[in-house]
């Protein structure tokens, strides 16, 4: 099945009730959202690991422009598989949140609302997220093969030569995803452990 | 003795690791549906048949179930009566990985040196090998495709004796606690106790291969096990860490004996990403 497909209605949690979100987002779109809602993101997405948020610094630093505007915009941290002959991409769930965190503050300072990873953020980045309004989401790590489905479109940005940790700007289409922490002070993962914990 | 000649070796490496890559095993499976059941809270029931669904998904289309395709490690059981031919085991292993990985459209995760530059080797070699040699004339090869969020996540810890069980329990959990969201979780732990501070590390990675809800052969350390994930479990932490139930699916212990000083204690953290295919050659 060629990506882009996306799993059929009723099958997946997909399928349950989600705020739609689409980028470019403001800080009023930023500001309705609350740690713990299931959101469908559409629109556009940029891709940057590690390496790329290296670079993207190490450009601030020498006065160089960005390879794309981050006002307004979502940042995904993945690495996605090569495509198969004739799919877009290949499979591409996030990756750690907290090995971007000496970068974040940085991006959100300048305008970036989103960034969809997994894990925990620590609370500079937190900090940054109520001072800049902008939200931390996740996606389901490990499930690669499905949120593939969700992604429609991939063009080349910037820094090819790192391959998987290059920067891509993705569309996607009901992306699925969930706010862990919010523009508030909201965690969810403070919340869902706090909620769930036997002593 | 009997002869193995290195492209047969390379040739099944290379089919273990993508199917190890897109075929979850059918215990994984089981553990969700287990989990389903059991699983209280919604966004970890969400995230549960999410996990089904890329299964699935990925199995059908051929597609990795994770896009961290992993490090690929070799355990091997190397028969006294075999002779390799045509190189060395490292050789034949890394060309599978190499021919596996490029061929599969699975990703090259492995950077040439961990410090300066990290410059990716582009074909995700090379492999970790363990070689133990065994008894015959067989040669079996079991290839995992290990990630790089739940392995940073992994622990080791020299106790004291006087320790014992108590402070080893409070270990396990204390590593799975620690590994939380950014681990992937529902997780697997993988236990050494015993031997030396390598082979302790060594023993955590084996035990994550025994089959998902089977017993440990020693009742001691089967009841260790049980224990710990039900503590692990009442964590809160749930699958992907936005609470619930479901924080690990299992705990697998393996041990060996140690010196009259020691108590290692090596806790391998893996994510619901389990992934390894077995061949007998």
């Amino acid at each position: 099945m060629p990506t882009g497909s996306a799993p059929a209605p009723g099958t997946s949690p997909a399928s349950a009730p989600r705020k739609p979100v689409r980028p470019p987002l403001s800080d009023a779109d930023v500001a309705s959202l609350r740690a713990g809602d299931l959101v469908a993101i559409t629109g556009v997405l940029y891709t940057a690991r590690d390496a790329a948020h290296a670079l993207l610094i190490a450009a601030l630093d020498a006065g160089q422009p960005l390879p794309f505007d981050v006002k307004g915009q979502i940042i995904y941290y993945v690495g996605p598989t090569p495509p198969h002959p004739g799919e877009v991409i290949g499979s591409a769930g996030p990756t750690t949140g907290g090995r971007m965190d000496a970068y974040a503050p940085r991006l959100l300072a300048l305008g970036l609302k989103g960034m969809i990873g997994k894990g925990y953020r620590n609370a500079t980045v937190k900090e940054a997220l109520k001072t800049h309004k902008a939200i931390y989401f996740g996606a389901v790590g490990g499930a690669g093969a499905y949120l593939r489905k969700h992604i429609v479109k991939v063009e080349m940005i910037a820094y090819a030569e790192l391959g998987t940790e290059a920067v891509r700007r993705l569309e996607v289409v009901d992306f699925p995803a969930i706010v862990i922490n919010d523009c508030h002070g909201g965690d969810l993962y403070a919340a869902g452990q706090k909620q769930y914990q036997r002593a | 003795m009997r002869t193995i000649h290195v492209d047969e070796i390379s040739g099944a490496v290379a089919r273990l690791v993508v199917e190890a890559n897109t075929v979850l095993g059918a215990d994984m499976l089981r553990s969700f549906d287990r989990s389903l059941a059991s699983e209280s809270s919604p966004a970890g029931r969400s995230v549960l048949i999410m996990l089904q669904d890329n299964a699935r998904i990925s199995r059908e289309e051929g597609a990795a179930y994770c896009q961290d395709t992993g490090f690929a490690i070799a355990f091997v059981e190397l028969g006294s009566e075999v002779h390799i031919a045509g190189g060395t085991l490292q050789q034949a292993i890394d060309a599978g990985v190499r021919r596996g990985y490029t061929q599969g459209f699975l990703r090259a995760s492995i950077v040439q040196d961990p410090l300066y530059g990290r410059k990716n080797t582009g074909d995700n070699t090379p492999a970790v090998v363990h070689i133990e040699q065994v008894p015959g004339d067989h040669l079996s090869i079991t290839m995992m495709a290990k990630g790089g969020g739940c392995e940073n996540r992994s622990q080791f810890k020299m106790l004291k004796p006087s320790d014992g069980v108590p402070g080893v329990m409070d270990f396990i959990v204390g590593c799975i606690s620690n590994a939380g969201p950014d681990a992937c979780p529902p997780l697997i732990a993988g236990v050494g106790i015993g031997g030396t501070f390598e082979k302790a590390a060594l023993l955590s990675k084996q035990a994550l291969l025994r089959e998902l809800g089977s017993p440990n052969p020693d009742p001691k350390l089967d009841e260790l096990e049980k224990q710990a994930l039900e503590r692990a479990n009442k964590l809160g932490i749930g699958p992907q860490g936005y609470g619930g139930d479901t924080t690990a699916l299992a705990v697998h212990i393996r041990s060996y004996p140690c010196h009259i000083a020691s108590l290692p204690v090596a806790v391998t953290i893996e994510c619901h990403a389990h992934r390894h295919k077995h061949v007998e050659l």
